[in-house]
């Protein structure tokens, strides 16, 4: 899809804020459109769960 | 094969056994005449193996209603003399093909449902839901529905029972999930539809006529009757999915009031337990929250089969039980579908656009997404001796599937 580079810096940018919700609610009292996507670290961070689910899932 | 292709084939193996399950209520008995195992001075309790010394309040209080019940005891000082003393068996519901709502105690001389999974020919048992004794009261008040129960209800449903030749379940719970029940905490529909079933049998069963009545207004004015039956179906019809070796599907999550439990398909025999977690929803008028005990009981096994919180956006009446949104209960039934194997193709929500509900919580996912299962339950007081006090939403701690991963890691990749 081609992209219009100049639409693109003009326009009024929209913010996709992964994780931490409070970080998106700063922009979204600033005035800028926040699309919010629920997301957390794998096994709560957890290295070794982590590398069991890369072998496992 | 790899391990994550034996992995997806064990746990597509037991999604099949779920969904292929056909409860059928067969019987209404004494739990001495059909739970395997259950000794004379045992007492079975919900949730994953606990010591009397680290039981707490409301199973302690239900365990010395037991005793009087049973009469190893003459009062309650002589009863908890004599289960401090080691000399009453206790052991899990789980253990005997069994399950109990909150603390979950049966001895032989409670009646219990006896549903036999046609399918596979395995049966479970449950005994009756009731707002007392299950919760730790060990009145006169609550033992005498206890007895009620055992010479009145129990006897005639069991003769009604027989002599309809069964009652197959799914159909019943396939309606009652279009009707707004969710199979947990919501039966008003079950209840009515098992009332309406039974009735008609019941008055020619030959019994007499101070007995059937009394039954006819027990089933057709209990809110809560349906559970016991959901909750033996719901373990009928997962027993047979436990030890398929190298599944990731979980087959039991249980609470006795101090530990929450798990037990996966390709561990069986092993339970990964952590802390009981404290539940949030509503309480009865008089209630506060430091009165409130943590999770308990076997009902989670309605979950584990895809009802309960997986089929609450469903049932948006359960809301005034346990707090919450119609909007919220939606995004919980949606969900629980990202830590399921697959969906049921028999129990079916209008609400979700009569999609199946979510069945096979897979202990990868929940791991893998941090989300969860979703319960909504009823709360006991943390002290022995009351009724319920209310009613609400728990998640299990993340720690019990956590433990399992990693054991499961240990026993497959050595």
């Amino acid at each position: 899809m081609p992209v219009n580079l100049d639409e693109l810096l003009q326009g009024k940018p929209v913010f996709i804020n992964v994780g931490v919700r409070a970080f998106g609610d700063s922009l979204r009292e600033a005035g800028h459109e926040v699309i919010y996507l629920d997301w957390s670290p794998p096994a709560g961070g957890d290295p070794r769960l982590a590398a069991i689910l890369d072998d496992l899932l | 094969m790899s391990l994550r292709e034996r992995i997806n084939a064990a746990n597509e193996e037991a999604l099949r056994r779920i969904v292929a399950a056909d409860p059928v209520l067969v019987d209404v008995a004494p739990a001495s005449e059909v739970i395997p195992g259950l000794r004379d001075r045992m007492i079975l309790h919900s949730g994953p193996p606990v010591a009397w010394d680290r039981m707490c309040g409301a199973q302690r209080g239900a365990a010395i209603g037991m005793c009087l019940f049973e009469g190893w005891a003459n009062d309650p000082a002589e009863a908890e003399r004599l289960l401090n003393s080691g000399e009453i068996a206790q052991e899990p519901n789980h253990h005997h093909a069994t399950v109990g709502p909150m603390a979950g105690t049966i001895t032989r001389n409670m009646w219990v449902w006896v549903v036999e999974n046609r399918a596979f020919g395995n049966r479970a048992f449950c005994r009756q839901v009731e707002s007392f004794q299950q919760f730790g009261d060990y009145s006169a008040e609550a033992l005498a529905a206890l007895a009620k129960w055992r010479d009145i209800w129990g006897p005639a449903l069991g003769a009604a029972v027989r002599k309809m030749g069964g009652l197959p379940l799914k159909p019943l719970v396939a309606r009652a999930l279009h009707m707004g029940d969710e199979m947990h905490n919501r039966v008003v529909a079950s209840s009515s539809l098992f009332a309406n079933a039974v009735a008609p049998v019941l008055v020619d069963c030959g019994l007499p006529k101070e007995q059937v009545l009394s039954t006819l207004y027990y089933t057709g004015n209990h809110p809560f009757l349906f559970l016991g039956l959901s909750m033996a179906a719901a373990k009928a019809s997962m027993d047979p999915a436990r030890g398929v070796e190298a599944s990731t599907v979980v087959t039991a999550m249980a609470r006795n009031g101090t530990e929450f439990g798990i037990q996966v398909s390709g561990l069986e025999g092993e339970w990964f337990t952590a802390p009981a977690p404290r539940v949030h929803g509503l309480l009865l008028p008089g209630w506060k929250e430091e009165d409130a005990g943590l999770d308990m009981g076997d009902s989670a096994i309605t979950e584990t089969v895809g009802w309960g919180g997986f089929a609450i956006g469903g049932a948006p009446g359960i809301l005034a039980f346990t707090g919450g949104t119609a909007e919220q209960a939606l995004a919980y039934s949606r969900d629980m579908r990202t830590i399921s194997v697959g969906t049921s193709p028999d129990y079916l929500l209008p609400a979700l656009n009569f999609e199946g509900t979510a069945v096979g919580i897979d202990i990868r996912k929940v791991v893998q997404t941090n989300t969860v299962p979703v319960i909504d339950t009823a709360i006991a007081h943390r002290e022995p001796g009351h009724g319920i006090i209310g009613g609400g939403i728990v998640r299990p701690p993340l720690e019990c599937f956590s433990r399992a991963l990693a054991r499961f890691s240990e026993k497959y990749q050595g």
